[in-house]
């Protein structure tokens, strides 16, 4: 990055010389290896061109159109994920989650009238409480997070089901699109660009939240206590690192991220589903750990984390354009997890030094 | 921000045999009448339930002095430098800072005053870069409210140049720590302590999971730590480590103070005699005596029969 100003330390100190000597041996192979996403990056190439070369439509602006689609929705939370779990930390509800703040957007605006940008703050805010609550729970009781967040999951989907059937004795809340606001919400949330081919809107919130996500990480001091917290919780404390802060921040994170996506996804059909979103929290971890994530924490990478949920939508497109069964994602999901961690071990050693 | 550091350069030349040098003290240090104490406990309990972890301990810390604290593995030396650095609050006795009464609350508030505790295993962050665990929790920024960011150039430049001073020559502080030795990580954590201005650095048995060489690189910092006029208190269960580095030693045994002397009071036999409890340790080196044929040579061979 800036290694040729860190190279020349203006001034440095007198009879340090072999120090700048040294540096300039570090070559651009190793500090490529040392970087967590690029296993992902190349995966993505690689998967990319193959659908590409073998099928059509793949390759074709209105094909990248559907694949940056599916990868949007999934890569939006995948971001987020990804910044917990280099906190040291999980969360199972957030796909879930995606289905409780679409439906609680529909709910408000079609059974309380409210006005759809009204019902969006509070979807919001809705959602920033669940992810303190799974946060300080996570905290204050030394809980594993997995544990905590399977919890949440399974109370977000019964109050899904639940609520839903006793308010409008179905399983799905419609009519969104009568509500006050909902053309200028859909433009922002569900909308398109870039017409003939259409690209979703949800690829610019994607690209946004993963920019922000990696800025933040790499370049702000909450980044480099989120590394820490997930590295050594007892090493950051004994530093000064407020630990307990910022995994209930990246808890409330996550949740707004799943927010996000259940208001895209809503607005874009304007209807939600009491099943959206369960199952998807999977696909924000493989494509976290796809993008060099660890599980225990303290390594990883958002923009891998986006080029994981790239892999994961190409393949959710490329392979019914191939004419496969598209049972045969779940084969290559798994496979892809598999030889990912495998990729990214073998390079995490190699960049630790493998002592 | 701290203008002590750029005494350190000077300190390097007699850096050769730091452990068995002869100090140039600081005002009054060492021959009994030390300078103003930075730091003191004065009959100092703790209590955990219905157990003593610490019973009426007393000790002094002052600046450009090494005061070691020593003990068996529960003797309570952990105890102690927890109240220390403001990790538990002194249930009983006197805790001085600068010479009047204080109590830390949190680890923070210790830090504040300027108290920094390297602890044996939490002292680094392996999968971290080197620049990033230097500054941990006191990252240099530029801009502000959310444009806030790190100051990275800066940052690296710095820890170069500090871990330089105490004669590590970091290639490339983007490396991660986890590259780094044993005696290397506790080095960073003693030098990024005292870049942030450590008035007192407290260690926390610093060499105990280190080999010979690496304590010695471990040892030789202390020694510059003390000689910029840091106050240091040096925990250790191994008189060969502590003596040669201390000025004061505190011998604690099963929570309680054994005693406590300065380096011209005591020689490292003696120390170690003390720490294993004095006739305790002779009639176990009997024991052992008695159970080993003398003869080194054959000691293989015939101790398994005797």
């Amino acid at each position: 990055m800036s290694d040729a100003a860190a190279a020349a330390p203006a001034g440095g100190p007198p009879g340090e010389h072999v120090v700048d000597e040294r540096v300039s041996e570090i070559g651009l192979v190793v500090r490529l290896l040392r970087r967590p996403e690029l296993g992902a990056l190349l995966a993505a190439f690689a998967v990319g061109l193959f659908f590409a070369l073998t099928t059509d439509k793949f390759g074709t602006l209105d094909g990248a159109a559907n694949w940056t689609d599916v990868a949007s929705t999934i890569g939006i939370v995948a971001a987020a994920v990804a910044l917990l779990m280099i906190g040291g930390e999980f969360d199972l509800s957030a796909g879930v989650m995606t289905g409780t703040t679409g439906l609680l957007m529909g709910l408000l605006a079609t059974e309380l009238g409210f006005n759809i940008w009204l019902a969006i703050l509070c979807t919001f805010a809705f959602a920033a409480a669940v992810g303190l609550i799974n946060g300080l729970m996570v905290v204050r009781t030394g809980l594993p997070s997995f544990i905590v967040t399977l919890g949440t999951f399974f109370v977000l989907q019964g109050v899904n089901l639940g609520v839903t059937k006793a308010i409008t004795g179905q399983v799905r809340v419609g009519g969104l699109s009568e509500a006050s606001g909902f053309e200028s919400a859909q433009d922002i949330f569900g909308g398109t660009f870039w017409s003939p081919y259409d690209f979703r809107v949800s690829v610019l919130w994607w690209i946004a939240v993963t920019a922000l996500g990696a800025w933040v990480l790499a370049r702000t001091r909450v980044g480099n206590w989120i590394t820490a917290a997930g590295g050594d919780a007892g090493a950051a404390r004994a530093v000064g690192v407020p630990v307990a802060r910022v995994k209930v921040g990246l808890f409330v994170g996550t949740a707004l991220a799943a927010a996000l996506v259940g208001v895209i996804v809503s607005l874009r059909l304007s209807s939600a589903l009491a099943s959206q979103g369960v199952g998807l929290e999977f696909f924000y971890i493989i494509a976290a750990v796809v993008g060099g994530c660890l599980l225990t924490g303290g390594f990883g990478s958002v923009i891998g984390a986006s080029a994981g949920a790239l892999i994961l939508g190409m393949a959710f497109i490329g392979i019914p354009f191939e004419g496969w069964d598209t049972d045969w994602r779940f084969l290559f999901y798994g496979a892809t997890l598999l030889l990912a961690v495998l990729f990214n071990t073998a390079i995490r050693q190699r960049a630790e030094g493998a002592r | 921000m701290n203008g002590d550091e750029r005494q350190l350069a000077e300190g390097e030349d007699e850096m050769t045999d730091p452990i068995h040098s002869t100090r140039q003290a600081p005002a009054g240090a060492g021959d009994g009448t030390p300078g103003a104490p930075i730091l003191e406990a004065r009959e100092v309990s703790k209590y955990f339930g219905s157990v003593i972890a610490l019973k009426d301990v007393s000790l002094t810390v002052t600046p450009g002095e090494v005061t070691c604290v020593l003990g068996d593995n529960g003797a309570g030396k952990s105890t102690l430098i927890k109240i220390l650095s403001g990790v538990h609050a002194h249930d009983e006795g006197e805790l001085l800072l600068d010479g009047d009464p204080c109590r830390f609350g949190s680890p923070r508030e210790a830090r504040e005053a300027a108290i920094a505790t390297v602890y044996q295993d939490l002292a680094t962050i392996p999968l971290m870069a080197i620049w990033r665990n230097f500054f941990l929790g006191a990252e240099p920024t530029k801009g502000t409210g959310p444009l806030r960011r790190l100051e990275i150039p800066e940052a690296k430049r710095i820890v170069r140049e500090e871990m330089s001073k105490m004669g590590i020559d970091v290639r490339d502080p983007d490396q991660t720590v986890g590259t780094l030795s044993g005696g290397e990580r506790q080095v960073l954590a003693i030098s990024r302590a005292i870049y942030f201005g450590a008035r007192v650095l407290i260690l926390d048995e610093p060499t105990s999971a280190l080999g010979v060489k690496q304590s010695g690189i471990v040892l030789r910092y202390v020694v510059q730590a003390r000689d910029r006029g840091v106050a240091v208190v040096f925990i250790s269960h191994n008189p060969h480590h502590a003596h040669p580095v201390g000025d004061r030693f505190v011998i604690l045994n099963r929570g309680r103070l054994v005693g406590s002397w300065t380096k011209a009071e005591i020689t490292r036999d003696q120390l170690a005699r003390q720490m294993a409890g004095g006739a305790e340790l002779e009639d176990l080196t009997e024991e052992i005596e008695a159970a080993i044929p003398p003869s080194p040579g054959e000691r293989g061979a015939t101790g398994k029969e005797a």
